[in-house]
């Protein structure tokens, strides 16, 4: 019998300090798709532009031992500085972004508002016939929202992928 | 730095790229540079051809290179460096690249690159060098500004040889090879992201001694690392496994870590280990591998592997612990550091042994030895494969010289490892991971490069020879007296076991047809050509091969269908061993689950 801790899925989101240098993204992405690792999501944008630092944030999942590899992995490729289980180590924030566009008029355009506004989404662009919602939340939320306008005439969404920060006064950096 | 320097004096520092590479080549303490030239690295053979400090090996062909610089740097410590052109030359490099980072072998390949302004134009043998062997090596360098040079290859040599060493590649685009620039200094200061640990942690250490202590049937399993770490790791390993009076097996790619002829040997474990290691392991109450990394190879089902054990692992990279086998004790470090540390606590600590337990498995273990698993009948006048091992191995004794040896992949490489005796680390250079058949010669050449009197010996098959042939050119060029020892049963002999095993006999392309006369083929390279046909000629032919000054094909006619046993099918447990063709009924119960395992 397998021992069900071996076994049992989790997730996990990831924060990457690496090195801002050309070929740092395909590396990890390399990684992930050379040794069969899901991404859920990644994000990944300059930090500190000083000591040329970017952030890559990445959600992913797998049983315990396959997230402590994807750790190990990430954590000896050369430019990597610094990798940190922001699931396991603690309370942490996630957020995403999404744009959702959403085309139509009359009683639709109207639910498509109020839905917006009890959402706390914001309106970034209007015309007499759509709506660019802008909206910041877990990915639930925003999945919530997506399918609350998919019937009110969404027309297309972008979202940035998750980043996500630990709680309380605890740095990454320490 | 101080004032501005004037104008002329700037420039009167400033070298060309090409310079720069060499002069931080030498920096590094490279010597040899195994290479083939083309038009993208012309700027670099013109600057090795003015300059005497580092000598240039031209090999047949850029695998060839790799191989070299592998056989190189794996009988010596170093860091092996290839020079090959842009495009053909660099895919040509790729196989040997994995090879390296496989087998974590400390390699800094560089490859000529079009120049800056026509990256991603498809101009003539252009290849996005650093994205095809992104996963090909440890790590890699597109250099897209000369003042950037120095400091890359720097950093290459550091990253190729540091933590669990590997090979890193250094695209060179031809205009940065021609600009000028300024040469610099190795840095002072660290790493900026790259810092492996080395030092192993005390409470690991003290918990693992804790287990090692209190065991009743210990193993210690010994991998890789411990030849990576260098020769003090052998003797702390071998020190370790004296003072407490345990049992060491070692992977195929640890042979020599620890001495051949130590009664403590169990010999190498895993598919093609020996019954007695392979059972040690399964009974084991307490395993200690020390840079071993539980390859499946080793392992075989890991469900059923060393099911009653306490495990400590040791390993300089954070990656090879927990990744196959969940361990109890992990320790990460340097090997050499991980067994002083392990003596020192194993001293420190004052636990008594059981002695009496560790009698009693020595007894057993005495009983799995007294099966023989070894044992071959060589009657009649059919050489027995195993037989030409062993006699190689026992003539070469007799002359008690430093013997390297070097292999193929197959049934030989199997025999070699099985039949042939290390007392010392570096002296067996095999491919292991990546299994590629053509390692042998070209190893063989960068062996020899490196320990001119040392007798280099390639135990190699009829198939996998023909692989990297062309590296009698280079014996010859270089009057490199390297034996080649061909097993030859006229079969991809393990391709053939397989499919006599596994596939119901039905031997799909695996014959050798057509080879080549071998004495004749030696003989157009300018080499000694030697044939053994029957048993009686073994010795005089093996005898002859070692007398010969200068590079030698010995074809050794074997028995067309020896297997190579013990064998442990592919997803079984060590348990299940098939000890002789007579027990292959054993092989007919291999699952579907175990077939599509390789
Ligand atoms: C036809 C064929 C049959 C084979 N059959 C067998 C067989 O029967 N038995 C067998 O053993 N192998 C066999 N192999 C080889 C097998 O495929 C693996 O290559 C081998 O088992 C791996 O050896 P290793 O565990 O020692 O690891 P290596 O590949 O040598 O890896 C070394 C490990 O040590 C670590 N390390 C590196 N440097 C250090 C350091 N300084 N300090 C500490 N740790 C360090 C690395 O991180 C890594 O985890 C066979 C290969 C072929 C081609
Ligand atoms: C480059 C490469 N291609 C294919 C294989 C698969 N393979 C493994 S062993 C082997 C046969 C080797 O034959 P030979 O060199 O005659 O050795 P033998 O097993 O007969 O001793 C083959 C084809 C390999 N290991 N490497
Ligand atoms: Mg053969």
């Amino acid at each position: 019998m397998p021992d069900p801790a071996e076994t049992a899925q989790r997730a996990a989101t990831i924060a990457v300090l690496v090195e801002n240098e050309a070929g740092i993204l395909a590396r990890v992405v390399g990684l992930f798709s050379g040794r069969g690792y899901n991404i859920e999501s990644l994000t990944v944008a300059p930090v500190d532009e000083a000591k040329r630092i970017s952030r890559i944030t990445i959600v992913t999942s797998g049983t315990e031992m396959v997230i402590e590899q994807i750790k190990a992995q990430l954590d000896r490729l050369v430019p990597v500085h610094k990798v940190a289980d922001l699931t396991l180590e603690g309370p942490h924030v996630a957020r995403e972004m999404a744009l959702i566009k959403v085309v139509g008029r009359g009683e639709n355009r109207l639910e498509a508002l109020r839905l917006a506004d009890a959402f706390r989404a914001r309106v970034v662009d209007a015309t007499t016939e759509s709506f660019v919602f802008e909206m910041t939340g877990s990915g639930d939320k925003l999945d919530a929202f997506i399918a609350l306008m998919r019937p009110l005439g969404l027309a297309e969404v972008s979202r940035t992928g998750v980043v996500a920060i630990a709680r309380g006064p605890r740095s990454i950096h320490s | 730095m101080s004032a501005t320097p004037a104008p002329a004096a700037a420039d009167a520092r400033l070298m060309t790229g090409a310079e720069i590479v060499l002069r931080a080549l030498k920096e590094q303490g490279v010597e040899v540079i195994f290479g083939y030239p083309g038009g993208a690295v012309l700027p670099l053979y013109d600057a090795l051809f003015q300059q005497n400090a580092i000598r240039h090996v031209l090999v047949r062909h850029e695998q060839a290179a790799v191989h070299a610089a592998e056989g190189y740097a794996r009988s010596t410590g170093k860091v092996g460096v290839v020079l090959v052109t842009s495009g053909p030359g660099a895919t040509n490099a790729v196989t040997g690249l994995v090879d390296a980072l496989m087998d974590s072998v400390p390699v800094v390949c560089l490859t000529g690159q079009v120049p800056t302004h026509l990256i991603g134009n498809d101009a003539f043998q252009e290849a996005d060098t650093t994205g095809i062997t992104r996963p090909a090596t440890k790590h890699n360098y597109l250099v897209k500004d000369i003042r950037r040079l120095a400091a890359t290859v720097h950093e290459a040599f550091y990253v190729a040889r540091s933590g669990r060493p590997g090979p890193v590649v250094i695209d060179l685009p031809k205009d940065i090879l021609i600009g000028k620039g300024p040469y610099t200094d190795p840095p002072a200061e660290p790493h900026r992201s790259y810092r492996p640990q080395t030092e192993p942690d005390a409470e690991a250490i003290r918990r693992a001694v804790a287990l090692l202590k209190r065991a009743e049937r210990p193993v210690v399993y010994a991998g890789g690392g411990v030849i990576n770490s260098g020769p003090e790791a052998s003797r702390l390993l071998t020190e370790f496994v004296r003072m407490t009076g345990m049992p060491c097996t070692t992977t195929l790619m640890a042979l020599g870590a620890f001495p051949a002829s130590d009664p403590q040997f169990l010999g190498m474990l895993g598919m093609h280990g020996l019954y007695e290691a392979n059972l040690a392991m399964h009974g084991c109450d307490v395993m200690l591998n020390v840079g071993a990394r539980f390859d499946d190879r080793v392992t075989g089902s890991l469900a059923h592997f060393s099911p009653g054990s306490r495990k400590i692992h040791a390993d300089i990279d954070p990656s090879s612990i927990n990744k196959n086998v969940k361990v109890d004790v992990a320790i990460v470090g340097d090997a050499k550091r991980v067994l002083a540390a392990l003596i020192e606590a194993w001293k420190a600590d004052p636990t008594p042994q059981d002695k009496a337990a560790l009698t009693r498995w020595w007894r057993q273990i005495d009983e799995w030895r007294a099966r023989d698993c070894l044992r071959y009948r060589q009657e009649g006048r059919i050489i027995k494969p195993q037989h030409a091992v062993k006699r190689l191995y026992e003539i070469t004794k007799e002359l008690g010289r430093d013997t390297i040896i070097t292999t193929e992949v197959g049934q030989h490489q199997m025999w070699a490892a099985q039949f042939f005796g290390f007392e010392r680390p570096n002296r067996w250079l095999t491919s292991g991971g990546l299994g590629t058949m053509g390692y042998g010669l070209p190893a063989a050449v960068g062996a020899q490069i490196a320990h001119p009197d040392a007798l280099v010996i390639d135990i190699a098959g009829e198939a996998s020879i023909l692989m990297n042939i062309q590296e009698m050119g280079t014996l010859a060029q270089y009057r490199l007296p390297v034996k080649v020892f061909v097993l030859n049963n006229e079969y991809m002999g393990m391709v053939r076991q397989w499919q006599e095993l596994l596939h119901g006999g039905r031997y799909s392309e695996s014959y050798s047809a057509a080879l080549p006369d071998f004495v004749k083929l030696a003989e157009s390279f300018g080499a000694v050509g030697l044939r053994a046909e029957t048993a009686d000629d073994l010795d005089r032919v093996i005898r002859e091969m070692l007398a010969a000054d200068r590079a030698v094909i010995a074809d050794i006619h074997v028995d067309k269908e020896e297997n190579c046993f013990p064998m442990i099918p592919s997803g079984a447990p060590h348990n299940q061993m098939i000890l002789g063709r007579d027990e292959e009924g054993g092989a007919a119960g291999v699952t579907d689950e175990g077939k599509v395992l390789v």
